[in-house]
């Protein structure tokens, strides 16, 4: 076997390192706030607290996996699951480098679209089979911020496309070797960052399981596994955001010939996750109604903008 | 006792009320009582009681525009009462003008076959809970109160606890169980009932959701439940629910000696450490005569503006917390945790140190505070400043709070709003600045206030006070007197002991006051201070006794919390935590 696109060993790899980077995060996450609010984080286990990730694996997997009694039992358990497939399988349209992925598809950003659309469902489901009140509104603001915040997602990575003329990653990437996207589609990243956040609520954007008002949202009633495979798929959805940003507005795997194409992509999606979680660190969290109303009545028109504009370009310099 | 309390005299301007009082009243003003302290204490009639507080409301000069507090005292077992109408249960209502800058203390005589006393909820809408407390606690029954439920000890109490007869003691009871049919029926107790609190479950065009927030709820600091009326995430109406974490502490003070009480007052408003003993100390020192030394006074100005200073920092990290920004409340450990290391040098103790004595404090300075104190206000200013960028200046933290939970100073007369809550609202009103005590007039400071009255004011104001506290804490340090640490008093406690190995008399009198305690002359006095989040008051009545035989403790976060509904009405879930946050509670000081 070997490493190319699409070889099992491939596909074996990116899921080992995609989850092992989601579980590190736990720990990473945790250290990084903790350099940034001035105490020390968890540093026990371990050197420099490096296997608090098994500790807390070993935590979640032998915590009590209950279901109450009062849930909707079907979709109760199928909740987490369709959104941890739904991050992951994302990664299969990720060009990590050159010869690294899953597949060479042509639709790869509307494949990503569609399954951050599934991860809605996921999260709605959970609320609503709780039966939790919390969890209710949790869900009810997931539903809506999610599905808004797709809307301006898709429409930011338009002018992206357009300029490539493709809708297949590898050739977004390729097409950036003179000059990285991030220059001509700026305010396209700026939206793409922020409904990126959005989508995956972390703060400050967690309005959907905003711990200081409605305990933990629409996962509430969550325990044990169940409960980990929402807080992995957050911190997978947290590096999918990262590389998509990477891929589609930084060149990917491209950069300076000593360090090899897949060293830069790891480089460059790290940057972005340290930046996420700087981001919770800093900012607090907008009401909901004024996310929806800054979503709608502000990103739609400049992402709408973005897009004529960099059309007009297009289109006059051709 | 050589030194017996002196009943001070009245200052003119009450005076000229009493005889405006008599004037309009004539005999239906029952007798008048003198206290110590000061304040005009009138006895009269129930049937009469409206009419008068309508009349101090309106009509006097001043006139008292806050009801500061209802309370009552079981008077069955107390023997002296010259110059006061014969009474079982006396019914006490406490008057603040602002205006004027006095207090009125009014009194109504029941007999225990005939506890009935009509409502006042009219006139001012904070008496609700104050009535619904001294029904709990006394069993004495508001005519025209429309929920007259138990509001602090659980809605399956029996009897009612400040009774002389209720026992103080578990020892006095039965041993403590819960069966699992009891824990059912506590239980179901429990229950939100909306029907009980006039909210209709539906509206013409929506059906409303009942939440329970809390009792276990991240943002509601403490055990302290809030059932919401929600309309889709629009709060219709709330209903506030305390008592979770009431412990007795008024009926402790009815068993614990003058000088064992002090520790219990530390654990009221938690965050406040010693500021809680200073009106307590004050009251009894009040009624025993003790004119504390400078040094005393300066001492104790400096740790309570620590305390203050502690105690504002842990709101602002959660008020910042609760809006959801994660790290202000870490840097602002780091400085509680400078300043508590400094109380722990000072005082032997962190949070609780009990450390104020009545007529001093519990030991001198150590060597070398001033060293570690000045440190101290090097460390902070810049600090603050950057959390003015971090926090006051963040663009979505104003979004979140501005124009959010407003009232105006109205409102905060009406429902008893104290502290900080009332300087947001335009009023500079400060008890260190309007009624110095403990030496306070002889410190500069500013007294900040603001104009909207909203969740970021609220705020704003208590981050102008750390740096107001920070200023006094200086000139502390600078003009620290030298002298004594504690009266010289035969009712300091614990005593000097200089003398009394010299000769028997003060040998015994050291005897008894460490074994039994001091004996306090009978008297009663009211001692507030401007706490950390509002004012503290301590309403004693001695009856020449090594124990208090009424303690009242009036707590500013109680009324606060009253005022929730009225405030977030209209507002959103997300709205209400900031609310709650910018109120600044814990709810040991609210339960006690």
């Amino acid at each position: 076997m070997s490493l190319e696109i699409g070889s099992p060993l491939t596909i074996g790899l990116i899921l080992l390192v995609v989850i092992g980077t989601a579980a590190m995060l736990i720990t990473v996450e945790r250290r990084l706030l903790g350099f940034w609010q001035e105490r020390l984080g968890p540093n026990r286990v371990g050197w420099f607290g490096s296997l608090q990730v098994v500790a807390d694996m070993i935590k979640i997997f032998t915590k009590e996996d209950w279901i109450p009694p009062f849930a909707d039992k079907f979709s109760f358990v199928i909740a987490p699951g369709i959104i941890m497939s739904a991050v992951l399988l994302s990664f299969a349209v990720i060009p990590f480098a050159p010869d690294i992925g899953v597949i060479d598809s042509n639709i790869g950003v509307l494949f990503v679209l569609a399954m951050a659309s599934l991860g809605a469902y996921s999260v709605m489901l959970g609320g609503l089979s709780s039966d939790n009140k919390y969890a209710l509104l949790g869900s009810l603001r997931a539903a809506a911020q999610m599905v808004s915040y797709e809307v301006f997602m898709g429409i930011s990575l338009l002018g992206v496309v357009a300029l490539t003329g493709s809708f297949n990653m590898r050739e977004i990437v390729e097409a950036q070797t003179d000059g990285w996207y991030i220059i001509p589609q700026f305010i396209g990243f700026v939206i793409f960052l922020i409904a990126g956040v959005a989508e995956s609520h972390r703060l400050p954007f967690d309005i959907p399981e905003a711990e200081q008002e409605i305990c933990a949202g629409y996962h509430t009633e969550y325990s044990g596994m169940k409960f980990g495979m929402f807080f992995v798929a957050e911190y997978i959805g947290l590096v999918l955001i990262s590389s998509l940003i990477t891929v589609l507005f930084f060149g990917g795997w491209l950069g300076p010939s000593f360090l090899p194409p897949i060293i830069w992509f790891f480089v460059k999606a790290s940057a972005f996750i340290g930046f996420f979680i700087l981001m919770r660190a800093a900012v607090p969290r907008p009401r909901y109604d004024q996310l929806m109303s800054y979503g709608w009545l502000f990103l739609l028109p400049l992402s709408l903008v973005n897009l004529l504009v960099t059309g007009v370009i297009i289109l006059s310099t051709q | 006792m050589e030194a017996s309390a002196q009943t001070v005299s009245i200052d003119s301007q009450s005076a000229g009320l009493l005889e405006k009082l008599r004037h309009d009243f004539g005999d239906r003003i029952l007798a008048e009582q003198a206290t110590c302290g000061g304040m005009p204490t009138v006895w009269v009639d129930r049937q009469q009681l409206v009419a008068l507080l309508r009349t101090l409301r309106d009509e006097t000069n001043p006139r008292f525009e806050m009801l500061f507090d209802i309370t009552a005292i079981d008077e069955r077992l107390r023997v002296h009462r010259e110059d006061q109408p014969d009474s079982e249960f006396t019914v006490v209502y406490h008057l603040m003008s602002f205006s004027g800058n006095c207090d009125f203390r009014i009194k109504v005589p029941l007999m225990d076959a005939d506890l009935n006393i009509p409502s006042i909820i009219g006139l001012w809408p904070a008496a609700n809970w104050y009535e619904r407390e001294t029904w709990d606690m006394f069993g004495i029954n508001f005519d025209g109160h429309p929920n007259l439920y138990r509001i602090v000890l659980p809605p399956t109490w029996k009897g009612h606890a400040l009774r002389k007869e209720h026992p103080a003691r578990a020892t006095e009871m039965e041993p403590f169980s819960l069966e699992d049919e009891a824990a059912e029926y506590e239980q179901q107790a429990l229950l939100f009932k909306p029907e009980e609190w006039g909210m209709k479950r539906e509206s013409d065009n929506s059906e409303f959701m009942f939440l329970n927030l809390g009792p276990n709820h991240p943002s509601v600091h403490g055990a302290f439940r809030i059932a919401v009326q929600l309309d889709g995430e629009i709060l219709v109406d709330a209903v506030p629910d305390i008592g979770y974490h009431h412990r007795g502490a008024e009926k402790m003070g009815e068993r614990q000696s003058w000088h064992t009480y002090i520790p219990y007052t530390d654990r009221i408003d938690y965050l406040g450490g010693v500021m809680n003993n200073l009106p307590y100390v004050m009251a009894v020192e009040k009624m025993a005569g003790i004119q504390v030394p400078e040094r005393v006074k300066t001492i104790r100005v400096m740790l309570v503006e620590m305390f203050r200073i502690c105690s504002h920092l842990l709101f602002y990290g959660t008020f910042a917390q609760d809006v959801g920004q994660l790290s202000p409340i870490f840097y602002m450990f780091v400085e509680r945790e400078r300043i508590f290391n400094i109380i722990e040098s000072i005082c032997g103790a962190r949070m609780h140190p009990g450390w104020f004595r009545i007529g001093g404090v519990a030991q001198d300075l150590p060597e070398g505070w001033d060293v570690r104190v000045k440190e101290l206000l090097d460390f902070i200013p810049p600090r603050i400043d950057e959390y003015d960028k971090m926090v006051m200046e963040n663009g979505i933290l104003k979004r979140r709070t501005q124009g959010v939970g407003c009232y105006n100073t109205q409102q905060a007369f009406d429902w008893g709003v104290t502290g900080a809550g009332l300087r947001a609202t335009g009023l500079e009103w400060d008890f260190r600045k309007d009624r110095p005590y403990s030496g306070y007039e002889n410190f500069e400071f500013d007294v900040p206030i603001a104009v909207n009255g909203d969740c970021y004011d609220r705020c704003a104001i208590r981050v102008e006070e750390m740096r107001q506290s920070l200023r006094i804490i200086k000139q502390c340090v600078d003009n620290m007197p030298s002298g004594d640490y504690k009266a010289d008093h035969p009712l300091t406690t614990p005593p000097r002991k200089e003398k009394t190995m010299q000769d028997i008399e003060t040998l015994i009198n050291h005897f008894l006051s460490v074994s039994w305690g001091p004996v306090i002359p009978p008297n009663e006095v009211t001692m507030a201070i401007e706490g950390t989040k509002g004012i503290n008051s301590y309403y004693l009545v001695s009856d020449g006794n090594t124990t208090s035989y009424r303690t009242r403790i009036r707590t500013p976060s109680f009324a606060h919390l009253q005022m929730i509904p009225e405030i977030s009405r209209g507002f959103m879930v997300a709205d209400l935590i900031a609310i709650i946050a910018s109120i600044d509670f814990v709810m040991a000081d609210v339960d006690r």
